[in-house]
């Protein structure tokens, strides 16, 4: 277990991160953990002297044979003041570090490349200027970006923990929130606002691309749906846009029916008729969710009216096909 | 006036040898209509432990779900469920009321040297409106429980098809309960002084009951009208948090807010309190600083009106409220290291006895200590933002909360030879507090290093790389629950075989010590004039009746 353990921090060292802190990837995160490891040796200092005391006075003075109480002052105002003034001093400080850097990275600065980010149950879209929407955040390295954080739904919130940045993201309003990435790799994204069933699902990636990179990327991703044939486009919309979450392709169960080999299938509703899987009820599901639901399961999905394009839900529709059993 | 609301008794003079307030009527109807204070405290006490035991059977459920990442024993909704009721039970059931609906209860009136507390019958009505408000609660989680955690965030807690309104429900009857408690002590406390007894000669137990009964008063109300409000929204479609509904979901987190940090300190202070009551004792020396930690009291409830905004640096509330809630926070953290620094003096050039109860005061600190300092760096805004509803969280608020457990079970310890007259085993006691201390910090101190490397909380699954800090965690939490099947244990054994209590085996000097063990009906047979309560040199070892007598020469003498 303490190899493990031992294991485990050398991977952390490793991928850049410390005992307490992961990696630095953002121009913000090395000024946050500056003021962390500040309260961390203050914390260290005061604690360590604590308990230190404690234990020497139970040492000392431990109740025993021929040992007894010395009665001292019971007040002292010159010890009382110093023993407040001290720590005041220092949380004063460790105050205004954190008000500095918190600032910072509240005013994006005007150059910014704005990404337009929107929480839903249980996945995000992240939605770039020429219009494309991903599931997972692509950003330039060395470029200020600044998200427009809402939710469509209930509260959410984007926490990057290697960019030591988080922002709720909230119903009926925008929040802004910048960075600028220093490191090219992946790091993970989580939704750190509870939301229900699948909120420990609800991560995605942050890929910083080199300079030049994403611009191809953009490029490419954008485009793929007229690319690549159908069923492939469809299988990437599946990934990428949040199907994958509630709904699986093995058979197996979670929150929405699998798409294993549902095509072409008379299923039972909660209300009403049968319906048949084809075309139209497959894209009737995506724009209005809620307007047949079949048994067995919740009125949950959201709707992706305005999110998906036609020809995006055809090739979702032919990825569904291609999971039929022959 | 305030005398005469003591209950008729109806025992005979002749009765009072050997009586007490537990053998003085018989009959379960004697004690479910009881207005002693103390018998109020056993119903309290016996509801609070079994509210503890079902709140931590469901935090075993979720730490062993959480051994390995993804599906263990139970599915995503099932988890949800279980961490919301752990934490609504646990807040709202056993850590608000806790102390001062037990200990408060049974030692406040006996610390005042009288016969009761001011209201009897709203004493005894506040444990019915728990009961009721329990009852509620947990009907609403048979019939299906409730996935919102215990904070019932907007908007998911108007959407969620699960039983929102019988659980709030419950929660707002809870609060009755708890305002009730608050506004006898600040009564009995006021008017049932006895001669003597000036503001500062107090019990320092006192003090901090007192400020928590001003934050129970006077913030309980706010949450009772926002639960009132979440209702609405939920059963009429009003709008109000809900924006599609033209609401305000942040609305709603401060209103919570405004009400649950102040809550925070109502489950603070008092363990203060008892540790201020137990380390002069079991050290032999005059509390250092009496008045520091009086006032201290009073700054954390005043003060702790006002900072509830911290909860909310990452909701896109505006830079300038973020700049005065993170300042305001700071000024709390200078009179909790006031009263740490004032222990510590105490202990010095002391006689310090490791006896059980002096055991959990040092728990305390320690844990106490940790829970203090990782609060500054969540009142820190920049490393708020990264640390922010991430495990540094759970673990730093567990510090804190289990530190108050931690003194509720050093005030059992310490009030338990008064209360039902017997003595435990010392040293099961000594073993079970070593292994609680080991089990709780192994539960929640990886929660520290996992959640600075961005663990979120409430997170039914998670990414390989903290498998190793729940693993720790879930592994801690045993051991925990160990200890406590080990305190319950020799604790009911005492009953049945406990030695017999002599009236004040610690040499504690405040007037709860000073009657018999267990107190009579009416606590004392005439009223007593109370001293300087941390004043010892009257107070000498008995080794025949294992307790501290007063010295002859000094009884009678004037305080």
């Amino acid at each position: 277990m303490i190899n493990d353990l031992l294991n485990d921090v050398l991977i952390q060292a490793q991928s850049g991160g410390t005992f307490w802190m992961p990696p630095q990837a953002s121009s913000m995160a090395g000024g946050v953990d500056v003021v962390f490891y500040y309260i961390y040796w203050l914390s260290v200092f005061f604690f360590v002297g604590i308990v230190f005391c404690m234990t020497l006075f139970v040492a000392l003075y431990r109740r025993r044979e021929g040992h007894k109480e010395q009665q001292t002052a019971s007040h002292s105002t010159v010890l009382e003041v110093t023993w407040s003034v001290i720590p005041f001093i220092l949380v004063i400080i460790m105050f205004y570090m954190g008000f500095k850097a918190y600032v910072d990275m509240r005013m994006p600065p005007a150059n910014s490349y704005r990404i337009s980010v929107v929480g839903q149950k249980w996945n995000w879209n992240f939605q770039y200027p020429n219009g494309w929407i991903d599931g997972d955040l692509h950003v330039p390295i060395e470029t200020p970006v600044e998200l427009v954080i809402t939710s469509d739904d209930v509260t959410h919130s984007v926490f990057i923990p290697a960019f030591r940045l988080k922002m709720d993201a909230v119903p009926g309003r925008y929040n802004n929130v910048w960075f600028q990435a220093t490191q090219e790799g992946e790091y993970p994204l989580f939704c750190a606002e509870y939301c229900g069933t699948d909120h420990s699902n609800m991560v995605s990636t942050v890929y910083v691309h080199e300079k030049g990179d994403f611009e191809v990327w953009l490029e490419e991703a954008s485009n793929f749906v007229d690319r690549m044939p159908p069923v492939e486009a469809g299988e990437r919309l599946y990934k990428i846009r949040g199907c994958a979450q509630c709904h699986s392709i093995d058979g197996s169960a979670n929150d929405g029916p699998t798409f294993k080999d549902i095509w072409g299938k008379m299923e039972p509703m909660r209300e009403g008729p049968d319906v048949l899987v084809d075309e139209n009820y497959i894209r009737e599901s995506v724009l209005e969710p809620n307007a047949k639901i079949r048994k067995g399961f919740d009125a949950i999905m959201p709707t992706y009216q305005g999110k998906l394009k036609d020809k995006e839900i055809t090739a979702i529709i032919e990825f569904i096909k291609s999971l039929k059993d022959e | 006036m305030v005398t005469t609301t003591f209950p008729e008794t109806e025992h005979s003079p002749e009765q009072v040898h050997g009586d007490n307030y537990i053998n003085h009527s018989k009959g379960i109807m004697s004690w479910l209509v009881t207005l002693d204070h103390k018998r109020i405290a056993i119903l309290y006490l016996i509801s609070i432990l079994s509210t503890f035991f079902l709140g931590g059977v469901f935090a075993l459920l979720v730490r062993t779900e959480l051994i390995t990442a993804g599906p263990t024993m139970m599915d995503a909704n099932t988890y949800n469920k279980m961490f919301t009721l752990h934490g609504i039970i646990m807040t709202f059931m056993v850590i608000i009321p806790g102390i001062p609906a037990v200990f408060g209860n049974f030692a406040l009136p006996l610390m005042l040297g009288a016969k009761d507390v001011a209201f009897p019958r709203l004493n005894l009505m506040s444990w019915y409106f728990y009961i009721a408000g329990a009852v509620f609660a947990v009907t609403a989680i048979v019939m299906g429980g409730v996935d919102t955690g215990w904070t019932f965030y907007t908007p998911y807690s108007t959407t969620t098809s699960t039983a929102v309104i019988p659980v709030t429900l419950g929660a707002f009857i809870l609060g009755f309960s708890s305002i009730f408690t608050g506004l006898n002590f600040i009564v009995t406390i006021h008017m049932l002084r006895p001669p003597g007894m000036t503001w500062f000669k107090m019990p320092l137990f006192l003090w901090a009951l007192y400020g928590t009964a001003l934050i129970q008063v006077l913030a309980t109300p706010v949450v009772g009208i926002t639960i009132l409000l979440l209702i609405i929204e939920r059963a009429l479609g009003v709008g109000i948090f809900d924006p599609s509904l033209g609401g305000d979901p942040v609305l709603y987190q401060h209103f919570f807010w405004f009400y649950s940090h102040p809550a925070v300190y109502i489950m603070i202070l008092p363990a203060m309190g008892v540790v201020s009551e137990l380390i002069p004792p079991f050290s032999r020396k005059h509390i250092f600083g009496y008045k520091f930690i009086a006032f201290s009291s009073l700054a954390i409830a005043i003060l702790g009106f006002l900072v509830w905004g911290h909860h909310m640096f990452t909701s896109g509330q505006s830079t300038l409220a973020g700049f005065i809630f993170s300042l305001l926070t700071f000024s709390v953290s200078i009179p909790s290291a006031i009263k740490v620094f004032n222990w510590l003096a105490t202990m010095y050039k002391g006689s310090i006895s490791l006896q059980t109860p002096m055991c959990y005061a040092l728990m305390f600190i320690f844990i106490f200590g940790i829970g203090g300092l990782t609060g500054l760096f969540l009142a820190t805004l920049a490393t708020d933002v990264h640390l922010h509803d991430t495990y540094f969280v759970v673990a730093h608020f567990h510090y804190v909360m289990v530190g108050t457990m931690i003194a509720f079970v050093g005030a059992i310890h310490y009030w338990w030879p008064k209360m039902f007259g017997v003595m435990y085993s010392d040293l099961m006691g000594q073993i079970a507090a070593f292994l609680l201390f080991i089990g709780f910090n192994l539960t929640f101190f990886p929660q520290f290093v996992m959640g600075s490397h961005g663990m979120p909380r409430r997170y039914y699954n998670y990414m390989d790389v903290f498998w190793i800090y729940h693993f720790l965690s879930s592994l801690g939490s045993y051991l925990m629950a160990i200890a406590f099947f080990m305190i319950a244990g020799y604790l009911v054994h005492s009953l049945f075989r406990g030695k017999k209590a002599p009236d004040n085996p610690w040499g504690a000097a405040t007037l709860d010590w000073q009657t018999s063990t267990p107190p009579i009906h009416e606590n004392f047979k005439e009223t007593p004039t109370a001293s300087d309560p941390y004043d010892y040199s009257d107070w000498e070892y008995d080794a025949e009746i294992e307790g501290f007598v007063k010295k002859k020469a000094a009884t009678g003498s004037p305080a």
